[in-house]
């Protein structure tokens, strides 16, 4: 009875939400970019340098955009957060300024342990409603790892799941910690993954899930895939079991360079950093984080405090990062250009900071980045 | 009682044996407690093939078995998962498990949909309460892979956690699973990854989990595994813990730093898998499933393998490792080492190789290339 119970209650779900999806199917894709340019005919971009070897990497995007005549403008907010009410929560200005130009570019923060501080990620992620975090790797020639041909993009819901925050002691030593799966998030992010899978040439979309175990959340998610699925006739669909993805992506991950993979929060926390382990670690990894209101770039790697202010820290995250928000806004050909400069400079391997394996300071490895640009 | 005897017995080879992927059923004998059944000096034991290549893989072992005359009475039941309708062979399964208390399998298979049927494979291991799951990852000498020097052991909570099936849907739309995580079952699970590590000589525990976020739930895990690890200090085991994506990402860009991993339900569904494809695929992983009571030998990667099913090319190695694991539960060491030795020697001569491994022989040749190198 209960089975078949909330079985007709999750096809009713499902039903009464297909009708809105074609309601919205004609309106623009979710939280695809619409910002103008300014009278200088520049957009003005959000830039939290961030904590650590935030600045010193941030001040190396500023100069290769300068170098490559990319039109933005920036307009630079910390986040670091004041007192307020007796609550410490992100400046005004800052959410202000997201919200004005509906994009940022994020270095790293330190995380203040303790003391009752919010996670800024967390805030950040709940303000603009950033429900996907996009996450592609790929193997950077002159970096060599045990893996090759890596090109992998992942897409990770990233406002529910496993990561709801909702627990409980039910008693004690007995802790039930809800994983919770919404129709509506679901859908968003399918829908984002197809999106971001024509817009960048890939040709299919795998839903990564669970289901065998955890039938109703995960089945709810899988459903919701399949909906959107059928909205984008020309890119093919599948699902895949975790257990197999991870096995098959270790393996060999070459045929994963085909298609977008979408999951739930979890497996795509772990999956993404997985991949960028395949690499060779968040130092060459981007990422950015699509929402509603706005979308935030930001390299996902610590603030290296060890290091910070010395002059060696690898921009490259940032950099790639930042490309990544430029095709978001639509400037393909600066991105391309500011790539190719700088994987070429890497794959020389002669101006390449110490974590690569070189011995260049930040500044000469921007020097040279810019030297290509130029000759290009 | 009688079991702890055949332990005492068996563990001098540990030190002897220590190269083989296998060796790592000596530490159990300390929580599978009751004896196994064995009538006139043969032992008794439950054999469930499972779906996809579980027929021919366990064949490979019965095989295997009978040219070593090993004193195994098998009771087989062909449970398959793949309809709802094997429910009664299922749990009449379930009754031999329970009457002989040690069980090889395959992999059952459990439908996406969510009409269909829970997963028998967890509820095997609810029901009987075979709480610790141990895979072993190790590179295997002639087979070289990305990576080399990987040797590390997953310990996994095979009970609670995401796999609770306690899921509801509170409006339309809106889905909740419970995740139960309660700090009996964690300090068991921790207390074998530390049992483990002092019998089989190994260094270092690390506990895998997602405390930051789930500060509650993975929270108790990671408190308890650090309470226990308390009272094993003075047997100078190291332990240290990793959040679950970082460990994911070590795992594949330095994996020698690993030695015993211990972690919740389903990451270790992650971990072993990721291990299984350092090492070489899911071919080559044994594992097993133990509790107070009873003891479940499976392949360490659960993986179906519908696609390559009846071909006769799947690979048998991990079945039979993971029946030589059992042998060696059931005290029976000299028949097991016999049996390891001639796998990893057929593995390690490269000349009969299944097509997971690049080569082209069948599952059928590999039986015989094994048998043939029998002592």
């Amino acid at each position: 009875m209960f089975k078949s119970r909330s079985l007709a209650g999750i096809a009713q779900g499902a039903l009464g939400r297909s009708h809105a999806i074609r309601k919205y199917a004609s309106a623009a894709p979710t939280a695809a970019f619409a910002g103008k340019k300014g009278s200088n005919g520049k957009y003005t971009v959000t830039l939290i340098p961030g904590d650590g070897i935030g600045p010193e990497i941030s001040q190396s995007i500023k100069d290769i955009y300068v170098a490559a005549e990319v039109p933005i403008q920036w307009e630079e907010v910390s986040v670091t957060p004041v007192l307020k009410a007796g609550k410490t929560v992100i400046p005004d200005n800052a959410i202000q300024s997201v919200k004005r130009n509906t994009v940022a570019l994020k270095g790293p923060l330190a995380t203040p342990i303790g003391k009752g501080h919010v996670s800024l990620n967390l805030t950040l992620r709940r303000t603009f409603n950033l429900f996907a975090n996009v996450r592609p790797c790929v193997s950077i020639q002159g970096f060599k790892t045990p893996y090759d041909n890596v090109n992998t993009v992942l897409i990770r819901e990233n406002t529910e799941g496993e990561y709801s925050g909702i627990e409980h002691e039910a008693l004690d030593g007995v802790v039930q910690s809800i994983k919770l799966i919404t129709w509506d998030a679901s859908e968003r992010v399918a829908r984002y993954a197809f999106h971001y899978a024509q817009s960048s040439g890939r040709k299919r979309v795998t839903a990564v899930h669970k289901a065998n175990i955890m039938k109703m959340s995960d089945g709810m998610f899988l459903s919701a895939c399949r909906e959107v699925s059928k909205e984008f006739p020309d890119v093919k669909y599948d699902e895949d079991l975790l257990d197999r993805v991870c096995l098959q992506v270790v393996t060999n991950p070459k045929p994963y360079s085909d298609r977008v993979m979408v999951m739930p929060n979890l497996y795509g926390d772990i999956l993404s950093d997985m991949c960028a382990g395949l690499i060779g670690g968040l130092g060459l990894t981007p990422s950015g984080n699509i929402g509603r209101d706005a979308s935030i770039f930001e390299a996902v790697h610590g603030s290296a405090p060890d290091i910070a202010g010395k002059g060696l820290a690898n921009p490259t995250a940032l950099l790639l990062s930042s490309l990544m928000m430029l095709r978001h806004m639509n400037l393909y050909e600066h991105a391309d250009k500011i790539e190719k400069a700088a994987l070429g400079t890497i794959a020389e391997g002669l101006t390449i900071t110490g974590d690569l394996g070189g011995n260049a300071s930040t500044q000469e490895y921007t020097a040279a980045i810019i030297k290509r640009l130029a000759q290009a | 009682m009688l079991r702890n005897a055949f332990s005492a017995a068996s563990r001098p080879l540990v030190s002897q044996t220590r190269s083989y992927a296998t060796n790592i059923s000596e530490g159990f004998s300390s929580v599978a407690q009751r004896p196994s059944t064995k009538y006139g000096g043969v032992y008794k034991v439950t054999l469930i093939p499972g779906d996809g290549i579980g027929a021919e893989i366990t064949d490979s072992v019965k095989e295997i078995f009978d040219h070593v005359n090993a004193p195994i009475e098998w009771e087989q039941y062909d449970v398959s998962g793949m309809s709802s309708s094997g429910e009664a062979l299922f749990k009449q399964a379930m009754d031999s498990l329970k009457r002989n208390r040690v069980g090889l399998k395959g992999i059952l298979f459990t439908p996406i949909s969510q009409s269909g049927h829970i997963s028998w494979n967890v509820a095997m291991r609810q029901q009987l309460d075979i709480y610790a799951s141990v895979v072993l990852c190790k590179s295997l000498p002639g087979f070289p892979t990305r990576h080399s020097n990987v040797d590390f052991a997953i310990i996994r909570e095979n009970t609670e956690g995401e796999y609770s099936g306690l899921e509801h849907q509170s409006y339309p739309g809106v889905v909740e699973n419970l995740k139960v995580s309660t700090r009996a079952k964690a300090e068991r699970i921790s207390r074998f990854a530390f049992d483990f590590a002092l019998k089989n000589g190994r260094k270092k525990v690390t506990c895998v989990h997602k405390a930051n976020i789930m500060k509650l739930g993975d929270g108790l895990f990671l408190n308890t595994f650090r309470r226990v690890a308390e009272e094993y200090k003075s047997s100078g085991i190291e332990f240290n813990d990793m959040i679950v994506d970082n460990t994911a990402m070590q795992l594949v860009a330095r994996p020698g730093q690993f030695d015993v991993m211990v972690m919740p339900n389903l990451y270790g569904a992650i971990v072993s898998n990721i291990g299984a494809a350092l090492v070489g695929g899911p071919g080559i992983v044994p594992g097993c499933n133990v509790g107070r009571e009873y003891a479940l030998f499976e392949p360490g990667c659960r993986h179906v393998a519908s696609d390559i099913m009846g071909t006769n090319r799947a690979n048998p190695a991990a079945m039979i490792l993971s029946a030589t694991m059992m042998l060696r539960h059931l005290g029976l060491d000299p028949i097991a080492n016999n049996i390891a030795t001639a796998t990893f020697d057929v593995i390690n001569s490269g000349k009969v190789r299944t097509a997971d491994m690049g080569g082209s022989a069948t599952t059928s040749e590999f039986t015989s290339a094994v048998i043939n190198k029998l002592a």
